[in-house]
């Protein structure tokens, strides 16, 4: 294990696609095979990457042997493994659960190509350290990401699919023209280099103006408040492992995860754009627990959950305080695997009795035993039930706001977290408690594949408390808070030159 | 300074066709126009007034060259941005067909 092999991080994902894409029309059960084959794999391999990282702080690797200035670099701290950890981890389930349900779709090899695009696009994200790769790889993602969502070709998903492209466009170019400016300013695209020479010159207009443009661009990509329109038209009408996938991975390496590499570890936080964030954390918080009351339908409620959740954790690491960040984190991760899991079920749900409304459901987990216990799971680990890891994310969030001085975040959280207990709670109830409808009585369970992979999430989700054991919390949250914690030492690890 | 601010304008006459317009087609033409002016001002970045062309060969001296690095880019951008803009074609034809219009408002049916 070397750091020359990061970037195989993104070539096998393409490799793969472009293999299907080649032969997986003709050739049947290849599709299958390959695209659950490689997220497995290669979420051993990110477990090999953590470790390393655990070992040598940093991993650099200089593509084609070219030096920077002039090369570009490719390269993982314990921030990106962390979350290649969780996107491998999520997409290797996922990818399972696909091979049974996407049967009932015309062409699945199609989804199999576009899915380990998006792979690949996500691991690129994850693992450049260059602004324009940056770019390239997040618009890699989005339009995989577009083109599956509108997978059904009927006309919800079709308009889904619209506004999902144009809203995830906009906020693209919001990114270029922010890079655009940064360039003008530091005539540099390497990460470290800018935060370097940035350092050196100090605060200016330009870079005020750039940091706006990446607000609100990886607004638009992480769904923060004032830009969140697309998110609960797109999330729940896209298949459900892609609904999955966009709502557990998407939306967080695409957009929290570049946001907060680019503020805290290239432009530095500053007191107001600390405010600014806590602030649109906070509003997400609520208004998405807001919105997800009244919902009808299962796999909109959960997209308006993702809203509130992603809210939490852009609340908990704005705070900057080794508390929150920890709890960011790992709200990020119980976040992931639990919604992950949601949507899955609501999938399966889909699959079986072919409604998503709410209302036409009711004591489904008689007929349908292991979806109706992953989905209380997943919603037990969501909306914080003790032994759950959800639980232990969210309390260390509201005491990191109580010890950050921000007293009132604090109650708006548990207040926010009262309305995602009732309103989680509440789906459950009408989708799997009570008397079993008539037209329900000869619903079969899934196939074995689909249950396998939300038994793993289930499982995850309640043992992903364990995590904060100190034997593991090193190793896993610590590597990465510490990333976060130490932002403008970001240049200075990574051996940018210096200007 | 000006052009740059004339690039700005142009993002905004981009912005202002995708927030507004109700036809389809008019808000993809709207990406369109934000796509070249966020390229426009990437390339203006690079240049140097009366620079030439970044050709290195044996003769000539590097000086007074614009700047290589943003065409080099731009040219990327631009590729994605035609990718971007077939699949937003493709979704706007496949809309047709299933709503017999291009009338954003009349396709609204997501809602809450």
């Amino acid at each position: 294990m070397t750091e020359k092999l990061f970037p195989l991080f993104v070539a096998i994902p393409l490799a793969g696609a472009f293999l299907i894409a080649l032969l997986g029309w003709k050739k049947k059960g290849l599709p299958e095979i390959v695209g659950a084959l490689i997220p497995c794999g290669l979420f051993a391999y990110s477990i090999k990457a953590l470790l390393f990282t655990f070992k040598n702080g940093i991993a650099v690797h200089h593509l084609g042997g070219w030096l920077p200035p002039v090369g570009i670099l490719i390269g993982a701290d314990g921030l990106t493994t962390f979350m290649l950890v969780i996107v491998h981890g999520v997409a290797a389930c996922v990818a399972l659960y696909a091979t049974d349900y996407i049967k009932k779709y015309t062409s699945p090899w199609i989804f199999y190509v576009l899915f380990l695009v998006i792979l690949a696009g996500m691991n690129g994200v994850l693992t450049t350290c260059d602004f324009f790769n940056l770019f390239v790889f997040m618009e890699i993602a989005s339009l995989a990401a577009c083109t599956l969502v509108a997978f059904g070709t009927e006309r919800h998903e079709l308009e889904a699919g619209f506004k999902y492209g144009v809203m995830n466009t906009i906020g693209a170019l919001f990114i270029l023209l922010g890079i655009a400016l940064l360039y003008g300013y530091t005539s540099e695209l390497n990460m470290a280099d800018i935060s370097n020479i940035l350092a050196s010159k100090g605060p200016s207009r330009l870079v005020t103006l750039a940091t706006i443009f990446f607000l609100v661009g990886f607004g638009l990509k992480a769904a923060l408040v004032p830009f969140h329109a697309w998110l609960p038209d797109a999330h729940p009408s896209a298949p459900a492992p892609i609904s999955a996938l966009l709502s557990g991975l998407i939306i967080k390496s695409l957009g929290i995860y570049s946001l907060f590499r680019i503020l805290v570890c290239v432009i530095g936080m500053t007191p107001l754009l600390t405010n600014i964030l806590l602030f649109m954390g906070a509003l997400s918080m609520g208004t998405g627990a807001v919105l997800a009351m009244g919902q009808k339908d299962f796999k909109r409620l959960l997209a308006y959950s993702s809203l509130s959740q992603v809210g939490y954790i852009v609340f908990g690491l704005a705070l900057g305080t080794p508390l929150g960040i920890l709890g960011g984190l790992f709200h990020m991760f119980n976040h992931s695997v639990g919604k992950s899991l949601l949507f899955l079920t609501a999938g399966s749900v889909e699959y079986t009795t072919g409604t998503r409304n709410l209302d036409e459901m009711g004591g489904l987990s008689r007929r349908l035993p292991v979806t109706g216990s992953a989905s209380l799971a997943g919603a037990m680990s969501i909306s914080g039930i003790p032994p759950f890891g959800g639980f232990f994310s969210k309390l260390i969030i509201i005491f990191a706001a109580v010890q950050a001085g921000h007293v009132g975040y604090a109650i708006w959280a548990v207040a926010a977290g009262i309305l995602t207990l009732f309103y989680l709670m509440k789906a459950m109830r009408q989708a799997f408690q009570g008397p079993l409808l008539e037209k329900w009585k000869m619903v079969q369970e899934v196939p074995w594949r689909m249950r396998v992979s939300m038994i793993t999430l289930a499982f995850i989700c309640l043992t992903g408390g364990l995590l904060l054991l100190p034997q593991l919390k090193g190793l896993f949250l610590n590597q990465a808070s510490k990333v976060l914690l130490n932002g403008a030492m970001y240049s200075s690890t990574w051996g940018g030159f210096k200007p | 300074m000006i052009l740059y601010m004339f690039c700005f304008l142009l993002f905004s006459i981009g912005l202002y066709g995708v927030m507004r317009k109700r036809n389809v087609i008019k808000i993809i033409t709207g990406i369109i126009i934000c796509e070249y002016a966020a390229n426009l001002f990437f390339i203006l970045i690079g240049y140097r007034m009366g620079g030439r062309a970044p050709i290195l060969s044996h003769e000539t001296v590097m000086e007074n060259m614009v700047d290589p690095l943003p065409q080099a880019v731009v040219l990327t951008t631009i590729v994605i941005g035609l990718a971007t803009t077939i699949v937003l074609v493709a979704l706007a034809v496949r809309l047709y067909e299933k709503y017999g219009t291009f009338d954003i408002t009349k396709i609204e049916e997501l809602k809450g």
